[in-house]
């Protein structure tokens, strides 16, 4: 399999008069193409600022990558001006967000949001962009896409907004697809439909998806490898199912038992103790040992490095540490 | 429910007190006006004739998609909305048609509710202090002193330093300010709480740490609770007894074990099944069953079952016929002409 995207040791920092923000500090990505990988994390964790990264969409100031490369195809996007990067959006990589109806135009019709796309990208005509526009809509699945294309966002349902979004994303038959929470918004059966046509998508087209989703559920049905973030690091990553059959972190550990079962009787959660901690004042060794149940000295002061486990699968944490192991 | 509110009514003194809160087809509907002189040119049906009854001590989860209905209907029941149609039953009394000044003397005080954003249901120019101590003002509870020992004893039970006291909502993180929540509506010792969405703008270590606390304190203080949640897995966690509602109208209602394990309606059905679930090695997820189409709107819905436009089961009857509410199992309940007496 052939890497499509490499993101190496990205550092993005927000910067205020007195302090600086590390939202993003040292993640590491690799995409291979028509893979599916998901980016979990609670709020906060920076799995948002990450993706928003990749795309360059960083408000600057006060944000800045600060550090880092981000490799697609071999280029390095960190490194592109601003020109150049408008032809990789919408082109190459494209991105759906959580709230469809803020990310549509509620002034204009949904023909020409797409249309516009593919007249600025692949240089069509009109009329060709209208009939691709058609096309397009009836690969999400509309049955009326010639009336649909006429209509304004606000006549459209959450799920409708969706899979509006999603046809424009695909229209010019990206390599890439970030999608940021891209079910967060909408109910359980429409996020089944939204999965299912995601996964059809990637499986046709051979699209590499990176899904962000605080949802350990839908990371389990959609994605083939996941990251888990927490506080602006990867702590864990590993193939979809060897992570739900044995989390290895703790953070991954107290994530998995949080969560209510559906099928089972549990009597209680077991919560991990007390909160996400601010980004201006991050612990100094491991960001996750003052929540951590089996914290002990070493944690509190070196910070843990990603330890490839297997070769499969790697953790940022001291208790799969080889040294501690042996003494 | 078929039994009419004349029979309910009618029932000794020991069956009426098993409920702690009945509710008989209860409406609300909203009147659409347009024009320039406003004039009413249809409803929107919220809440369409829904029947429920809930124990003391027990919690009662109400599961639905947006828009089926279920925050108006937790609203409508304990009167924040006046009910279009039908009776609502709080110990023993009639509160559906009951005057504000006499629900304020004599019922608001044993109900409260906890709100799914706790900071928008928050005045951010109050301290903490003052947040939970409005409430006994307002119903004349306490003195002063009274009020601050009662104030020190809610924050110490929701895990709270009482040195916080003259701190403002926007220096909690959610989780905390969720905390607050809960010990406002603690305040005056109430019986019933309603939870509207009370964890789901919360991450999930969050969450748990809440779900828990909820627990702990209904079994403290016998609280009975009516949970209404869209995340089916936390509902079954905390709830006894599950209602499924789906545009206005409840569809299923069972005990949980039996709601989860042997869902009745096809509805029911399609949404368990709809639920990602992380998959471990061995564990049978169920058969996806994909709902077509989009929910009808509630201003125009469909004729005889509200479902049969998506129901992948759908007969004759179901367009036609409204299907009843009814006892198919004991204590299972469920609006289905797959399942009505013939």
């Amino acid at each position: 399999m052939t890497t499509l995207l490499e993101v190496k040791n990205l550092k993005t920092h927000f910067f205020n008069r007195k302090k600086v923000i590390p939202a993003v500090d040292g993640v590491d990505i690799k995409i291979n193409k028509g893979e599916t990988v998901a980016l979990v994390g609670e709020s906060g964790s920076g799995k948002s600022i990450t993706s928003l990264s990749i795309m360059r969409l960083i408000p600057s100031p006060p944000g800045k990558i600060v550090d880092g490369e981000i490799l697609f195809n071999g280029t390095d996007l960190a490194k592109l001006t601003e020109n150049q990067m408008c032809q990789v959006r919408g082109n190459d990589i494209s991105m759906i967000f959580q709230e469809p109806m803020t990310s549509l135009n509620p002034v204009l019709t949904i023909g020409e949001q797409i249309t516009e796309v593919l007249i600025y990208h692949k240089k069509m005509s009109k009329k060709e962009a209208t009939r691709k526009a058609i096309d397009l809509l009836k690969m999400v699945g509309f049955s009326r896409a010639e009336e649909i294309i006429h209509d304004y966002p606000h006549r459209l349902s959450g799920g409708m907004r969706q899979r509006v979004m999603i046809a424009i994303a695909m229209s010019c038959d990206p390599k890439l697809l970030i999608a940021d929470e891209p079910t967060t918004a909408l109910d359980v059966t429409i996020q089944a439909q939204i999965l299912d046509l995601m996964k059809d998508l990637s499986d046709k087209t051979n699209t590499s998806i990176l899904i962000i989703t605080h949802d350990l559920g839908v990371v389990s049905d959609i994605a083939d490898k996941v990251l888990v973030m927490y506080c602006g690091q990867v702590v864990e990553e590993a193939p979809v199912e060897e992570l739900f059959n044995e989390p290895l972190h703790p953070y991954t550990v107290g994530l998995m038992e949080s969560i209510p079962s559906l099928d089972g009787d549990a009597d209680r959660l077991v919560p991990i103790q007390g909160s996400v901690p601010s980004p201006e004042n991050f612990p100094k060794g491991c960001r996750f040992a003052p929540r951590c149940p089996h914290a002990f000295d070493r944690c509190l002061q070196e910070v843990p490095s990603l330890m490839s486990i297997d070769g499969k699968r790697s953790v940022r944490c001291f208790l799969y540490d080889k040294e501690e192991a042996t003494e | 429910m078929t039994t009419n509110v004349e029979n309910k009514l009618s029932l000794s003194n020991d069956e009426k007190s098993e409920y702690l809160l009945e509710v008989n087809n209860l409406k609300k509907h909203f009147p659409i006006k347009a024009g320039i002189l406003q004039r009413t040119v249809g409803h929107v049906k919220a809440v369409d004739g829904i029947s429920l009854h809930v124990k003391k001590g027990e919690t009662l989860g109400i599961v639905g998609e947006s828009g089926c209905g279920k925050s108006t209907a937790g609203r409508t029941l304990i009167r924040l909305y006046d009910p279009t149609e039908g009776n609502i039953i709080f110990k023993n009394q009639d509160i559906s048609k009951m005057s504000e000044k006499d629900l304020r003397r004599s019922v608001r005080k044993n109900i409260q509710m906890i709100f799914q954003d706790p900071y928008a249901s928050m005045n951010p120019r109050k301290t903490l202090k003052s947040i939970l101590s409005e409430p006994m003002i307002t119903h004349n509870l306490y003195d002063r002193k009274g009020r601050d020992e009662k104030i020190a004893e809610l924050l110490e039970r929701v895990g709270f330093n009482p040195s916080f006291i003259n701190r403002y909502p926007h220096e909690f993180s959610g989780g905390q300010r969720q905390r607050i929540g809960i010990a406002r509506a603690l305040a005056l010792n109430p019986e019933l709480i309603i939870a509207d969405e009370a964890v789901s703008a919360l991450d999930v270590s969050i969450q748990a740490q809440i779900i828990n606390l909820m627990k702990d304190l209904q079994d403290e203080f016998g609280l009975t609770y009516i949970f209404i949640s869209h995340d089916l897995s936390v509902v079954r966690h905390i709830s006894d007894r599950v209602g499924v509602m789906y545009l206005g109208k409840m569809m299923e209602m069972a005990p949980k074990a039996d709601l989860y394990e042997e869902p009745l309606h096809p509805y029911t059905q399609a949404l368990l099944s709809a639920v990602p679930v992380p998959r471990k090695k061995g564990v049978q997820t169920r058969e996806r069953i994909v709902l077509k189409g989009e929910l009808p709107s509630p201003a125009n819905p469909p004729s005889g079952c509200v479902f049969h436009t998506r129901c992948p089961m759908a007969m004759d009857i179901c367009r036609k016929v409204v299907p009843k509410f009814q006892e198919v199992k004991p204590e299972h309940f469920v609006a289905c002409h797959l399942f009505q007496d013939k």
